[in-house]
């Protein structure tokens, strides 16, 4: 039936431009993240720049029409390298009045709102707080209104596919999709593709999908206020293969590809919880690499099982939020005490407690660092983006792997759920993980000494069990710094504890300088870690633009520091860190290089604006 | 396999045991190491996993490989270990604190799982480690130094928990009988899947004469109902007493006023549990007639196996994953050259 409806072609040229913000809004039950996520994938495949913020709320269905039920996906797409997901829109595309309202406000000025008009009825509009219609008075003067009404649209348009009643409005998402296809000139043939292969199953869904879908581009057409279209041109980007990927995504894959090089099965031992689940869900479907996903019982069981696959030979790994590292804590000190590998990734989210499950924020970077009883020192590495996941993924299961330690991953909301292009890496040029398992005994006479430590690295041998003749024991009680009998000579457990901290300290030494990018001289460095590098990148470009010196690095390695840190410090009157978070990185750069450090911080549930970023900067050097 | 010829001595490690001399956990230790001698398992292939407390000191004792983890979670550090190594003999031990009170959501969901797990739990009904407080199988009442005007908990009954949390294997032995502890080791060896024992383990630092009632010279006989499969439950020192099933419910009886004919005959591979779990309401603590032995053992997929069927049936669907065409799988698009 779908398979009538034609398309119309564009019968005039598309206007270019060079960038557009794209947010699209709606309850938390009007599919807007597929609609966004869809957007997506189609630029991307077309060959655009793109950087994408997810917005919803912590309820799975928060009631239906309500401001804080409100879900919206942000993508910024250009014909040039973009970091960030933009500051503000400039296209709204909202699918009620809470969506509108809350919304509304981002926008740019002049921008452009795309309002299903069907949903303006009095009780919505009283739901969202609005006294008067916004279609009506003022609200939107200073804006372009498109208004749509998508439901009736999506009912006329879904009518003969076998799909009724209330299942009829599902599509209207589909519908909006549409609008946007033919409005930005997003080659609709994927979508359609899209949508039969995700309903494959049910034809009749398909069918009505395809028709909402060609229903919104087909209105586009039909509708002179939208004869005007707007594309992206496609943006020349370093030459490459590239894939659109969510961190949380790439997080799991870089778990897979480092299991692959270590020769290892990957065992992660986890529980479910916002926003890290996706990182389960993703190996779940990928067993055939000999991953083994275990769902376990609470937080500290889901480290436990890590941390015994550890004892065993696998590369384990543990995945959690805030609250979760939390619960976590005492088992990857035993992980450190008895040093194993294991990959503590936490992706971090609004805190304390429950906090803000579905926001971001950098604000565990402290509780990374020290948030073990005992003198319990760890490395702790940083993902700065999406496109960045893979490959730190990968160097945390390196240091883990060579150290015999627990390596804290640090992501974020921001990084889990946003998504970018990201250029597809040479696989033959990753490192080489395999462990060095012993299976001979190590000492003088014979015997296994499970702490008799390699001179370079100062990691302790990795004896598996099934290895006949290195039976030993392991445990939390302090051991012996060769034999690895429990030991409670004082002098002993000094020495552990030196060589401990020492094997941690000296992973500096294994890791690449701090670069720092100033091709002018500058006199302020800004100095990031985490997800705040897209909107620094991009706010120190824009600045540059206008002739301000300004330099920047960004922090991967978050402890131990490079070696050159001190040094690069050094060369800067003025040092700013901008962080989501109250001064944590701050924090430990006062304490460590004894120098004042300015801080740019915010817990806003929001990501850095470039803005906010720059003028800041500006303030610095003025 | 045939060819491993050990004795304890293989078992024993280089390091002194450090037990309050006395201590029950000498003569489980000692039963244990025997039963390993005997398994006919490559010692390497064995891991001793434990929390904390006094028993949880067990895997510095056992010359194979152990862990001496972190208080309560030692079924799930096994769990991790079983699973990524089902070729191991794994081995929990844990005591009534450590597994019934900070760890007891661990033990259960091993046991729900039927993790290919022996766990051993000495239950001494009091915490030794920490100096005498008062244990989650403590009797109420109990007066210890965290309890001066007596205990006002209920206690576990933790052969009926392991069979609410639907246990394949359940039994329950006690220190003081190590031929009966070597029977009850040999068959949870025997079982695939979890197998829950609770060793009844005197400490008489703390808690001395604890399972008098079934130690004692003259009340023993009396006390202990030995479960043996397909006999009738009979016991006291004529065997004298049997045990009936009367609407669900055990009860003791004088086996001359029912007849041999209504005593129980015991079948520990009855599917529904319920049998099992009535038997363990015939006590609540060691304070009178007491079933030791397998209260239950059946037949149910282990986790560890299934685990990996699924990655082996994943690689014979799918073939050995390819990392290039997952970093791919999303679509790709390509940008000059």
């Amino acid at each position: 039936m779908t398979d009538q409806i034609e398309l119309h072609d564009h019968d005039s040229a598309p206007e270019a431009l060079d960038k557009v913000i794209i947010r699209f809004a709606g309850d938390s039950g009007d599919g807007m993240q597929l609609a966004g996520t869809r957007f997506t994938d189609s630029s991307a495949l077309f060959g655009n720049d793109l950087a994408t913020f997810p917005s919803y709320p912590a309820e799975i269905r928060a009631p239906q029409g309500t401001l804080f039920g409100v879900s919206s996906f942000q993508v910024q797409i250009a014909d040039y390298d973009i970091l960030t997901a933009g500051d503000q829109p400039d296209v709204l595309v909202a699918m009620n009045p809470a969506a509108l309202k809350s919304n509304l406000e981002d926008l740019r000025p002049n921008g452009t709102v795309i309002i299903n008009t069907d949903a303006f009825d009095e009780r919505n509009l009283e739901k969202a707080g609005y006294d008067t219609s916004p279609l009506e008075d003022d609200t939107l003067n200073s804006y372009k209104v498109h208004k749509i009404p998508m439901e009736k649209l999506t009912k006329d348009a879904v009518d003969g596919t076998g799909v009724t009643g209330r299942a009829v409005l599902r599509s209207k998402n589909m519908l909006a999709l549409g609008v946007m296809a033919w409005l930005f000139n997003r080659p609709p043939e994927t979508t359609i593709e899209w949508i039969e292969e995700k309903f494959a199953k049910l034809p009749e869904v398909a069918a009505a999908n395809v028709a909402a879908f060609k229903g919104g581009y087909n209105y586009g057409f039909s509708t002179e206020a939208l004869r005007t279209t707007y594309t992206v041109r496609k943006a020349a980007l370093e030459p490459g293969t590239y894939t659109n990927v969510s961190g949380n995504t790439a997080t799991a894959w870089g778990l897979i590809a480092a299991a692959q090089l270590a020769g290892l099965d990957l065992f992660y031992g986890t529980y479910p919880i916002t926003p890290a689940s996706d990182i389960l869900h993703e190996l779940a479907r990928h067993k055939h690499f000999g991953v083994k996903t275990f769902q376990a019982e609470d937080e500290i069981a889901g480290v436990g099982t890590a941390v015994g696959a550890a004892f065993g030979g696998s590369l384990s790994v543990t995945g959690t939020s805030g609250p979760g590292l939390a619960l976590k804590s005492e088992a990857v000190s035993l992980a450190m005490m008895i040093e194993l590998p294991l990959v503590v990734i936490d992706v971090q989210r609004g805190g304390p407690s429950t906090g803000l499950p579905t926001k971001p924020e950098q604000s565990d970077l402290l509780f990374a660092m020290f948030g073990r009883h005992g003198e319990a020192p760890l490395p702790v590495i940083a993902i700065s983006s999406p496109s960045d996941a893979f490959e730190t993924t990968i160097e945390a299961c390196r240091i883990a792997l060579k150290y015999m330690t627990p390596v804290i991953l640090l992501s974020d909301n921001n990084v889990a759920n946003g998504s970018e292009p990201w250029k597809l890496p040479d696989l033959g040029g990753l490192p080489d993980l395999k462990p060095d398992f012993i299976t001979e005994p190590n000492g003088e006479n014979g015997e296994f000494l499970p702490y008799k430590r390699d001179a370079e690295t100062f990691a302790r041998p990795w004896a598996i069990p099934g290895t006949p003749g290195l039976e030993h024991r392991v445990g939390g009680l302090e051991k012996n710094e060769t034999t690895g009998n429990v030991s409670y000579v004082p002098s002993n457990h000094q020495a552990m504890t030196d060589v401990r901290a020492w094997k941690v300290a000296n992973i500096a030494h294994d890791i690449p300088p701090l670069e720092v990018d100033d091709p002018d001289g500058a006199d302020v460095l800004v100095l990031g870690w985490g997800s705040s590098y897209p909107p620094i990148k991009a706010a120190v470009n824009v600045l540059r633009k206008s002739g301000t010196k300004v330099a920047q690095a960004h922090l991967r390695y978050l402890n131990p520091f490079p070696g050159n840190l001190g040094e690069v410090l050094d060369r800067y009157d003025k040092v700013l860190v901008p962080e989501l978070n109250t001064g944590q990185l701050r924090f430990l750069l006062r304490a460590e290089f004894l120098r004042e450090i300015e801080g740019l911080n915010k817990v806003d549930a929001t990501p850095f604006k470039v803005e906010e970023i720059a003028s800041k900067i500006q303030e610095l050097i003025a | 396999m045939t060819t491993l010829d050990y004795t304890r001595a293989d078992f024993q490690s280089d390091q002194e045991v450090r037990w309050c001399p006395g201590c029950g956990d000498y003569t489980i230790l000692a039963s244990v190491q025997k039963h390993f001698a005997q398994m006919g398992i490559p010692k390497e292939k064995v891991a001793v996993i434990s929390g904390i407390g006094c028993s949880s000191r067990f895997p510095y004792y056992v010359d194979t490989y152990g862990m001496h983890s972190i208080h309560g979670r030692a079924p799930a550090i096994a769990s991790g270990l079983a699973s990524s190594r089902p070729d191991l003999d794994v081995w929990v031990i844990t005591g009534d604190g450590d597994a019934l009170s900070i760890g007891g959501n661990h033990l259960i969901h091993a046991l729900r799982r039927n993790m290919n797990l022996k766990i051993l739990l000495f239950n001494n009904q009091i915490y030794g480690l920490t100096k005498g407080q008062y244990s989650p199988t403590s009797e109420v009442g109990k007066r210890t130094k965290s309890t001066p005007m007596g205990s006002i908990d209920y206690p576990f009954n933790p052969v009926s928990l392991a069979l609410g949390a639907e246990a394949s294997f359940v039994a329950r032995t006690i220190d003081a009988d190590p031929k009966h502890t070597a029977q009850v080791l040999a068959a949870a060896s025997d079982h695939d899947g979890s197998a829950f024992i609770e060793i009844y383990q005197n400490c008489n630092v703390f808690n001395d004469k604890a399972f008098i009632k079934l130690t004692g010279k003259e009340e023993r006989d009396d006390n202990r109902i030995y479960l043996e499969d397909g006999k009738p439950v009979v016991f006291g020192a004529d065997d004298e007493f049997g045990v009936v099933l009367i609407g669900g419910h055990a009860r003791i009886v004088e086996r001359e006023k029912v007849g041999d004919g209504a005593i129980h005959v015991h079948d520990a591979s009855e599917p529904d549990p319920s049998v099992a779990f009535a038997l363990s309401r015939l006590n609540h603590g060691p304070y009178g007639p007491t079933p030791l032995g397998v209260l239950r053992k059946v037949d149910r997929p282990t986790y560890d196996k299934a685990i990996n069927d699924q990655v082996a049936e994943a690689k014979e669907a799918r073939g050995d994953g390819d990392l290039a065409s997952l970093i791919a799988s999303q679509g790709t698009w390509q940008v000059g050259g």
